[in-house]
């Protein structure tokens, strides 16, 4: 990991913005010969609703999968509220994080998977308590207090007591979204939350996230297929084409009079 | 015939022998099975070649022998000696089928979901709060029919203190064998002995395997009485394999 | 710590006749427990319960209750109506048979693993039940399964010892008649070192085995 190049890198970027909140700086991820990531450089400011759209393998999920430390990225950095995710500053220079301090950045950060990834051993409740008592050490009280008021945002209250595998795909959605709104993450990472859904179970899910855009000031960051739903919540839209971003701007703009000819091709492709 | 004195002074006590054996033996293969089988599963390749490598020598080791060695030889080695035979032949057993046993937990663990691990990352767990939270409980309920062949493996295995001079219901047996020179009758009773031991075993553990099942909400199948006391589980205790592909 | 390599060398000569026991103990025993475990797996699939019944109840009553005393069984119970046989016949068919259970159960697993559309096949084209087993089912399951039964050899290998207990003198029991005429103990270790000589490379290569077979 050559990270010493970018030790100078806020010199040469003076202004940074002191809203942003995550910042990709020359981040290239490679899976063998396969450059997902070419120098990727791209914000997001605290509070807005950013959407990534693009063919599939042009490297979306993996911007999730870095920002959730899931990947590591090969060059380059990543600042999440000013720190450093993947790096530590020490005596003036970037190493390689440790694991404490990796969590410690991580846990402004929440993520919603395409699978759910619900914990089949738990059931609904303590899916959404487990991490809050155990990561931030709340007490078991506060931590049923903040699931149970959730679990009304997400519309679930009665299933409260089921296990995962007694509910169907939308609700164990809901829930992953509660459990990942329990640990008051600044950011939500959203990798195609819907496209593991049967189609009538889709609506219910989206209802639930555009619930939550626009009562709450948190930070989204989407991967989705759904293009109206992108158009509905989002601020801003990142067009992604092999491992760069393309063009950005408005919902309006990019879905009505996109600059790029890819950007058009893509959108007559899947609208 | 069984005189009932012969009865009570020696084959009631040893059948004794037998299940105190069976339980302590047991007990410790299971430490030894989640330790080894944990630490098998280590991001640190030092611990996962230690623990592999006990795996490896006891898999590579008869349990006769190495019971051999602890009652006979490591006493005039060492000058240093088990307690009684017994509780050699119970570390011998423990060390043996805990080392099959964390075959069994590696295997677990490996099988639970990548995402399960992922979700635990995202939500900040430590480690160890991944692997006592979510990823042990998760391979628990897969481990046990595993575990079940490998008790009955184990219940097999305590005859062989017999050999040793511990008087377990086998010893007895053969004093009994020695004594009246009826052979037929006693060596029945034993063998019909071990497989009503077994049976309950297996009873036992299919019930736990239901309210484990039951816990992370799994239906667990339906298996009739002659459905076989063994399950079918992925790793083959007898071996420490993974069993035919 | 106590040890004397030339209480090593004087064990020597029977350490090999050990050997040469144990190992024909494992041939027979092996060759035993591959074609028993073959007839009890293609019984237990018999149509005819008065067949397949039968044999599930004496294999898991085998496979459950403990190889030792089965061996005692064979040895002191079998004679009183039946043949006497030598410690080591004894011990081969012991072991044979017990593995026999094992065996079944894996022969079976590599049955059950041929997909259904094999015997429909068969069906549709009209082949005997016996050709089907013989030229269509078995052949695909035997290369399936044939890892599983390299490391019940291994197995056996472990469990060889216990041959002893009824007078056969393979690598154990010549450890304790030498050591208890000359009070030694090095004859142990040897024995306890040959068997991970033996038992580790063993189970190396058919790992490797595995890979090959199973793509």
């Amino acid at each position: 990991m050559s990270s010493d190049t970018n030790t100078t890198n806020d010199a040469v970027n003076p202004a940074v913005d002191s809203n942003e909140l995550i910042r990709f700086d020359k981040v290239v991820k490679r899976f063998g010969d396969n450059v997902v990531l070419d120098h990727l450089d791209f914000s997001v400011d605290s509070g807005k609703h950013v959407t990534l759209i693009g063919p599939s393998g042009s490297g979306k999920t993996t911007i999730l999968r870095l920002l959730m430390t899931l990947l590591k990225p090969d060059e380059g950095t990543i600042k999440v509220g000013g720190q450093y995710l993947t790096h530590e500053e020490k005596n003036g220079k970037l190493v390689p994080a440790g694991e404490k301090h990796v969590r410690d950045v991580r846990k402004n950060i929440g993520m919603v998977f395409q699978q759910f990834n619900l914990f089949p051993n738990m059931k609904v409740l303590r899916n959404i308590t487990e991490a809050p008592v155990q990561v931030l050490g709340l007490s078991k009280d506060e931590a049923d207090q903040r699931a149970r008021e959730l679990l009304e945002l997400v519309g679930l209250t009665e299933h409260i007591d089921k296990y995962p595998t007694q509910l169907s795909g939308g609700q164990q959605q809901r829930v992953a979204i509660a459990r990942a709104l329990a640990m008051r993450p600044q950011v939500l990472l959203l990798d195609e939350v819907t496209s593991a859904l049967d189609p009538e179970l889709v609506a219910g899910v989206l209802d639930v996230l555009r619930d939550i855009a626009h009562t709450t000031d948190i930070t989204m960051l989407c991967v989705t297929h759904e293009m109206n739903f992108a158009r509905d919540i989002s601020d801003q839209v990142l067009m992604f084409d092999a491992g760069r971003v393309i063009e950005s701007g408005a919902p309006e703009k990019i879905f009505g009079d996109p600059d790029h000819q890819r950007t058009r091709e893509f959108l007559s492709a899947v609208l | 015939m069984m005189t009932s004195e012969f009865f009570t002074s020696w084959f009631l006590p040893g059948v004794w022998v037998t299940i105190q054996v069976t339980l302590f033996s047991a007990a410790l293969a299971g430490v030894v099975a989640f330790v080894i089988g944990t630490l098998r599963t280590s991001r640190f390749w030092i611990v996962r070649f230690l623990s592999g490598t006990y795996f490896e020598i006891f898999r590579g080791t008869s349990a006769l022998v190495l019971m051999f060695l602890f009652v006979f030889a490591i006493p005039l080695m060492f000058r240093w000696q088990f307690i009684s035979p017994m509780v050699a032949g119970i570390v011998a057993l423990g060390l043996t089928y805990g080392a099959y046993g964390s075959e069994v937990v590696r295997g677990s663990l490996a099988a639970v979901a990548p995402a399960q691990r992922e979700a635990g990352i995202a939500l900040s767990f430590t480690r160890m709060q991944r692997l006592r939270r979510i990823e042990l409980p998760q391979a628990w309920p897969e481990m046990i029919p595993a575990f079940n062949n490998l008790l009955i493996e184990l219940l097999k295995g305590t005859s062989l203190v017999s050999l040793v001079t511990v008087a377990d219901m086998t010893f007895a047996g053969n004093l009994l064998r020695l004594a009246t020179n009826e052979s037929a009758p006693i060596y029945t009773l034993l063998l019909v002995l071990y497989f009503v031991f077994a049976f309950i075993l297996t009873r036992g553990m299919r019930l736990l395997e239901r309210q484990a099942k039951a816990r992370i909400g799994q239906k667990p199948e339906k298996l009739g009485l002659l459905s076989g006391l063994r399950a079918k589980p992925s790793t083959d205790v007898v071996t420490g394999t993974g069993g035919v592909k | 710590m106590n040890w004397d390599w030339s209480v090593v060398d004087a064990f020597m000569p029977r350490f090999w006749d050990g050997v040469l026991v144990t190992l024909q103990a494992l041939f027979w025993g092996c060759l035993i427990a591959f074609t028993l475990g073959l007839v009890w797996a293609v019984a237990q699939r018999s149509p005819q319960k008065w067949i397949s019944w039968p044999v599930t109840a004496i294999t898991e009553f085998i496979r459950n209750t403990p190889l030792l005393v089965q061996l005692f069984f064979l040895f002191y119970v079998v004679p009183e109506w039946g043949p006497s046989m030598s410690p080591l016949t004894t011990g081969v068919i012991g072991l044979g048979l017990h593995y026999s259970t094992y065996t079944s159960e894996v022969y079976r697993s590599g049955i059950d693993a041929v997909p259904v559309g094999q015997w429909e096949a068969a069906t549709a084209l009209s082949l005997p039940r016996g050709h089907t087993w013989r030229a269509v089912i078995l052949p695909q399951a035997i290369r399936r399964v044939i890892p599983a039964l390299g490391n019940y050899v291994v197995s056996m290998l472990k469990d060889s010892p216990i041959i002893f207990a009824i007078g056969a003198l393979e690598m154990l029991g010549e450890a304790r008649g030498f050591s208890n005429e000359t009070f030694t103990i090095e004859a142990y270790v040897v024995v306890g070192v040959a068997f991970l000589v033996i038992a580790y490379p063993a189970s190396l290569l058919l790992r490797a085995l595995e890979r090959r077979l199973v793509q």
